[in-house]
Formats: C-alpha cells, sequence, structure tokens
C-alpha cells in the first residue's frame, strides 16, 4: 500500500497528489510515467510523474478526473493509501544538449511539461514556454512554469486569460520571426500534438511529443498501448511504455492514435456515471 | 492388485455446452476411486522411464505407489521434494509429451494418467492438510528472483527449502506471471495459484509485487544491496503482430493483452472496471496453447462465433492435443490452412461521430497448401494463388508469439543475448554475468510452464552450489 502524504485541488478537475513511493522517488526521470491501481480489482492507469522528493521519499502526480479510476482517485485524502504504484515506467525524455528548447503544454498535459522545462533550465538551456487551457478556471502551474522559463506564453481558447487563442498561434509566430529551437517538446491531447507538429514542419524544428495510448501492464507485455510510426517510408509498431513514451512528433501517425484512444468510450462513459452516481457526484 | 485395463481412467470434466458459457474449471479432477483404481495400472518400473521425461525429476512411481496404498499426504510429499507447484504442473503440464510418452503401459493401450493423478494429490493435500510447511532454518544466504512466474516461483522454492533467505521480485500487482495474467481460470483457477504462493511464504519467501527490475530496480542494485545471487525469470515480452494492414484498428489485440484483461484485471467476472470487447464474431491467428486459452476465453466472454485461424494443418497444430479437443467440443471453429492478409475496419470520415469509426469489421484471408519441409522439419505453408476470401469479425486476437523484453537487458550491462534477444546461459542457467542466473521464456522464447520450472530447478541447484562453496 502506498500513503498518499498530501494532496492538493488545482482547478475543478485537476488535482496533485504526493505519494510515497521512495523507490521510484529515487529513480524517476523527467517524462517517466508510473502505474497505479487507487483499490483491490481497480483499473491499472498509467500517469506521468510530475516530480519527485528524493529526500522525503515522495512522487508526485497531477491528474484531471476524466473517468472512473480518476473519480475514484479524486475522493482519496491525504493520509489514505493507494493499493498499487509501480514505476518509474518507460524512457525519460531525452535532454542531453539541448541549449533552445520550446515547451508546447495542453491542459493536464502542463502537468507533465512543467519538469522538463525544470530540468532544462536547471541545465542552463533557454526554455521558452507555452502553456494552453480551455479557459483561466482551467489553468495550472503559471508560478512554476514563470519560474523557469525565459519567455512564457499562456493561451486560452477562450481569452479569459492571458492571450485568447491555441498554443500553435505564438509558436507559428515565433518560428516566422527567425526563432530558432534546437527542439520543441509537446504534451498535451493528441489533435493539439498533431497541429504543432503540423506549425512546426515548415520550418523543420524537430519535435518530441509525449504520448499517453491506453495501457495495462506498462512493462512491454500486452502491446496495447501500440502506435505506428512512419519511418522513412516504413510502417514501423512501436510500444509507448517501453519504446516512449516519447517520439519523434514527425513519424507518429496521430490520426490512428486518436482513433485508438477512442476504443473503450462507451464502456468508460458508462463507468464514469455509475462512479459518478455512487459518490453523488454531477456527471461533468 | 494391479489394474490391466488398457484404458486409463476418463477425466470428469463438464459438459462442453455448459463449459462454454462459464469460467469454472473445465477438468473436475478424479475421486479417490478413481485414482487408486488409475494407480493401479502402474506397474512401478525399475528403469523408471516416466522420471526421464519429467524436465523437474518427481519420483513418479513413488507417488503413485504412496496413491496405491491410500496415503495421499504421502503422496504430495514426495511430489513437493521436486516440485514446488503440484497443483499447477498436475492442471498445465503436456504431460502427454513428457512422462506420460515414456510410460511402457503407453506402448499397448493408454500410458498411466500421470498428470491426473499429481493433480489429484495436489488437490487432496489443498483441500485437507491444514498444517503450514516447516520453514527451514535460515542459512543467511540471500537471493533474489526477478518474476514470480514458474520459473522463478520454482527457484525460489527450491532455493527457500535449503534455507535461503529469498525475495521474489514482481512487476504486476499479483504473484504469479503467466500463471495469473495468461492462462485462464477454466485451465488454472487463480485460488490454485494464490495457493502455491501461499506455500512458498510459509516456505519463507518473501514477495515483493509493484517491483519491476530494470526500472524500479536494477540487477545492479541488488548485487550492491546484498543479494548473492540473481535468477533472471522475467518471463517473454512483447507480443509479435504480423505486419499486416488493419493491425491498430480498434477490436485487434495482442492474445497477451487479451488474456491479461480477462484473467489479471478480471473482465471476466460481472463488475470489472477494465473494459474488453465482448460477444460478436472473433478470429484468434495462431495455434499454440495461448491461441487456444484465448479463444475459449473469447467464447465464455460471449462470442457468437469464434474461428481459430491457423496457417498449417491440424497435424502441426503445436497446442496440446487435450486443449484443442476441449476447444471443438465447445464450438470453436478451426480455419486450417488459412492465412490472414488484411484486417478491414469501417472508416468513413463523412460520419466521423459514427461510433463504428475505426473498429473492425472482417479479415481478408488466403488458403495456404503444405508444401517442402523448412529446416525443422514442419512443411512449410505456400500462398494458394487467388484464394482470397474475407470473414466477417469484430474481434481479431492474434496469437502469434512474442519478442524477448528489453527493460532487463538494456540496463544489465554484460549481459549477453542472441540474436533474438533470448539471454544466453549455460547448462546451469549461469548467464554472462557472475552470480546472475536465468531461465524461462525470458531465455528460450515462448515454451511451456513445466521447461520454465526445469530452468528454475536447475538454476537453483547451481545457485546452491556455488553459493554453498
Amino acid at each position: 500500500m502506498y500513503r498518499i502524504v498530501d494532496k492538493k485541488v488545482l482547478n475543478p478537475t485537476v488535482v496533485q497528489l504526493q505519494i510515497e513511493a521512495p523507490l521510484v522517488a529515487n529513480k524517476a526521470k523527467p517524462g517517466q510515467f508510473i502505474i497505479l491501481r487507487v483499490d483491490e480489482n481497480g483499473e491499472r492507469i498509467p500517469l506521468t510523474v510530475a516530480g519527485v522528493n528524493k529526500e522525503n521519499g515522495t512522487v508526485k502526480i497531477i491528474y484531471q478526473i476524466v473517468g472512473a479510476t480518476t473519480e475514484k482517485l479524486s475522493h482519496k485524502e491525504a493520509g489514505d493509501y493507494l493499493q498499487d504504484f509501480v514505476g518509474p515506467l518507460g524512457v525519460a525524455t531525452h535532454l542531453d544538449g539541448l541549449k533552445k528548447v520550446c515547451i508546447v503544454g495542453g491542459g493536464v498535459g502542463c502537468a507533465i511539461a512543467m519538469p522538463i522545462a525544470e530540468a532544462l533550465h536547471k541545465m542552463g538551456a533557454d526554455v521558452t514556454s507555452i502553456i494552453g487551457f480551455r479557459n483561466k478556471d482551467l489553468l495550472i502551474l503559471e508560478d512554476e512554469f514563470r519560474a523557469c522559463s525565459n519567455t512564457l506564453r499562456i493561451m486560452t481558447d477562450d481569452g479569459s486569460y492571458g492571450e485568447k487563442g491555441n498554443v500553435t498561434v505564438p509558436l507559428k509566430e515565433m518560428l516566422e520571426s527567425g526563432e530558432k529551437f534546437d527542439m520543441i517538446i509537446t504534451i498535451g491531447p493528441l489533435v493539439m500534438m498533431k497541429f504543432v507538429v503540423a506549425t512546426a514542419k515548415p520550418f523543420g524544428t524537430p519535435v518530441t511529443a509525449s504520448m499517453n495510448p491506453i495501457m495495462i501492464d506498462g512493462t512491454g507485455m500486452c502491446g496495447g498501448c501500440r502506435l505506428t510510426l512512419n519511418v522513412d517510408g516504413k510502417k514501423v509498431t512501436k510500444f509507448a511504455c517501453v519504446d516512449g513514451p516519447d517520439f519523434n512528433g514527425y513519424e507518429i501517425d496521430f490520426d490512428e492514435a486518436m482513433s485508438r484512444g477512442r476504443m473503450y468510450g462507451a464502456f468508460e462513459r458508462h463507468a464514469y456515471e455509475s462512479t459518478c452516481n455512487l459518490f453523488g457526484k454531477k456527471v461533468q | 492388485m494391479a489394474n490391466m485395463s488398457l484404458k486409463r481412467n476418463e477425466m470428469p470434466t463438464q459438459d462442453a455446452l455448459v463449459r462454454a458459457h462459464n469460467f469454472d474449471e473445465v477438468a473436475l479432477g478424479y475421486t479417490e476411486e478413481q485414482a487408486i483404481d488409475e494407480a493401479n495400472r502402474c506397474l512401478n518400473c525399475k528403469n523408471m522411464p516416466c522420471v526421464d521425461g519429467c524436465p523437474v525429476k518427481i519420483h513418479i512411481p513413488e507417488f503413485i505407489t504412496k496413491i496405491k496404498e491410500g496415503d495421499f499426504e504421502g503422496a504430495y510429499q514426495i511430489i513437493t521434494k521436486s516440485s514446488s507447484l503440484p497443483a499447477v504442473c498436475g492442471r498445465v503440464c503436456p504431460q502427454e509429451t513428457q512422462c506420460e510418452s515414456k510410460c511402457v503401459r503407453g506402448i499397448k493401450g493408454e500410458s498411466v494418467g500421470i498428470g491426473r493423478l499429481e493433480r489429484f494429490v495436489a488437490d487432496w493435500h489443498n483441500t485437507f492438510c491444514t498444517e503450514e510447511p516447516v520453514k527451514p532454518e535460515c542459512n543467511g544466504h540471500r537471493v533474489a528472483i526477478v518474476g514470480s512466474g514458474p520459473s522463478g516461483l520454482t527457484c525460489a522454492g527450491d532455493l527457500a527449502k535449503k534455507g535461503y533467505d529469498v525475495t521474489v521480485f514482481e512487476a504486476l500487482h499479483t504473484a504469479g506471471g503467466v500463471l495469473v495474467y495468461g492462462i485462464p481460470e477454466f485451465r488454472l483457477p487463480k485460488k490454485i495459484v494464490a495457493k502455491e504462493v501461499e506455500t512458498l511464504k510459509q516456505l519463507g519467501v518473501k514477495i515483493e509485487t509493484n517491483v519491476v527490475i530494470g526500472k524500479t530496480l536494477t540487477i545492479d542494485e541488488l548485487f550492491e544491496e546484498g543479494y548473492e545471487a540473481v535468477f533472471v525469470g522475467s518471463g517473454a515480452g512483447l507480443p509479435n503482430f504480423m505486419g499486416i494492414p488493419g493491425e491498430a484498428l480498434n477490436g485487434v489485440y495482442s492474445a497477451n493483452e487479451f488474456l491479461t484483461r480477462s484473467n489479471l484485471m478480471k473482465s471476466y467476472l460481472d463488475n470489472p472496471e477494465t473494459p474488453i470487447m465482448k460477444g460478436g464474431r472473433v478470429a484468434v491467428v495462431g495455434g499454440g496453447n495461448v491461441a487456444m486459452d484465448a479463444a475459449r476465453t473469447a467464447l465464455r466472454l460471449g462470442a457468437d462465433k469464434v474461428y481459430i485461424v491457423y496457417r498449417r494443418s491440424m497435424d502441426e497444430l503445436p497446442a496440446r492435443r487435450e486443449e484443442v479437443e476441449h476447444a471443438e467440443e465447445e464450438g470453436i471453429e478451426f480455419r486450417l490452412l488459412c492465412n490472414p492478409t488484411e484486417i478491414l475496419g469501417y472508416s468513413n470520415p463523412n460520419d466521423a461521430r459514427n461510433p463504428k469509426n475505426g473498429f473492425v469489421t472482417g479479415m481478408t484471408c488466403v488458403r495456404m497448401e503444405l508444401g517442402e519441409p523448412d529446416e525443422r522439419g514442419r512443411r512449410r505453408p505456400v500462398v494458394v494463388e487467388g484464394s482470397e476470401f474475407t470473414i466477417d469479425v469484430d474481434t481479431v486476437i492474434m496469437s502469434i508469439g512474442t519478442s524477448p523484453n528489453p527493460l532487463i537487458k538494456s540496463t544489465t550491462e554484460g549481459l549477453e543475448v542472441n540474436r533474438w534477444g533470448g539471454i544466453v546461459v549455460n547448462e546451469d542457467g549461469l548467464t554472462s554475468r557472475n552470480a546472475v542466473y536465468a531461465g524461462g521464456d525470458a531465455v528460450t522464447g515462448a515454451a511451456t510452464v513445466i521447461s520454465a520450472m526445469g530452468a528454475g530447478k536447475t538454476a537453483a541447484k547451481a545457485i546452491d552450489e556455488a553459493l554453498s562453496k
């Protein structure tokens, strides 16, 4: 069992937890993920590590309440225990040698982008962060991004905070004005990452995208997290759990990944609604 | 009194049409009378050919003699000297190609039902014996086992019995490896595996779940922590796909994923949190035991129709005969000498909201015929030109083997692997790294539970010899 040491509600649908898991805290690097189960018989869900505290042996995770498991997780408080917590899984984001990087995060994906921005900042790299949210209420980690970014652009779909528009607007503007990034690292909804790649393409800037497909074991056994890369005109199957979660954005078949993400849509909706009913909560 | 019947005692089973709709065990096990009657068919041969056929060298005639005497607990004690998992082996070992294939009674008539007797003895013990095994005195040597599948549990059990301080590290949340995520309830009930694991714990074996060796800890760190030897039984790995169009469609599973969802994540129970595609028409591609397990699981989850699609003929089908017969009885249709060339899906961009978009609708196959034998002597399947046809299916389960998991290889310097990624070991199970042993599917690629147990046993013996010097 793994104790929840601290809980912080970041916005109405996003929650941050600190979990006591010393072995994971000792190893986890930016870009890696963990798998947890809330209780016996629970689903295994992957969540990217949002930070670690090696002294306290705690791992920070930030998640959005989107389905049955995350709804159930949101009812756990500091002092409660999680059934299972395993990691760190996946390959850490490759940051070596990067001098000037643009981080493009969307929604709760910013929670994953933040430790990467932080690590780059510590390495002395020049960090530009573009973070996007639907509206002001859903904004997270503004101060944290400000602390580790040379340039920070905050975008909201409705203009209720920062600038109005999506994340590709300032990205395109910067690239057009002649900004040269060694790498664009993007984390967020698939459709956003797809358009970040499309925006960068005419400028030839390398793009790394962090994928978060459906997963079960997370250790390279089930193959549920597979995705297709187009490498030099050839289709290659890769597994996000052991080969990723980061991939070359230009090679990812985003449309296929989006379709695969919908595989259990109806089941998930139903499970979410019954969990909400169980807790007497309004379905979002 | 010797029983000279040429036929063995039939194994009582659930009726095929009933069991096709439940997850209860197919085979029900011998009664005491049946067991004694079957035991009396054993001639107690002096040269014991059956023992030669057993990868873990169970003293077969000796335990059968105890059954004849009605001393079932005595029989159990003889089996556990050689096997740490008797209730498991009695169910999933391919005895027909091992101990039973060597049985003298099999020359003229049917061999003694050794596997059935082993299962009877183990079940009798688990039902009636409440005594905990005696925990041996600890010899102070610490050994780490990576993976709690059949090879790891066997290695752990053998070393614990000799007094070693053994810790098993398991990546998943439940111990048992393929015995819990892969083999379905109707062939190997979870409570049987749990009981065998419990017995090992009583012998002093510690089991740490949620630790991925290669990620959470490395093999080098295990040595730094004071372990003197490490056994790697991390199992096979990533599932293979055919590389044909449509394999990324929704409704295409690897057998590993399909079985893991059903078994480990309990989708076979009424109230699962992990979804799985149920019902409809299902094609399982492949002909091994895993393919049979996947097909029969799909049937029990409510499929209207289940096909096994295999590119060779019945004679080459690698699954156990018994499993094939059970599958056929339950109504699974074998489409032999067939090979898929494409998986078809629904795609209508003008109707983007249609929930069918991206899901499987069918599978195109070609007919095959058998040509010249390949290097292993199996006749090579050759495509019959112009023989394309399509079958309507909603789910496709690929059961065509696995490739080794990269996690341990990539984080253990100096660990030699072969061309296809299997860990290289010598006859004692020793790898290219000092004090690191390996066995099971991580070495051989997908094989049987008992061969993995044999490897775990060999390594345990070698570890004991090395550490007791």
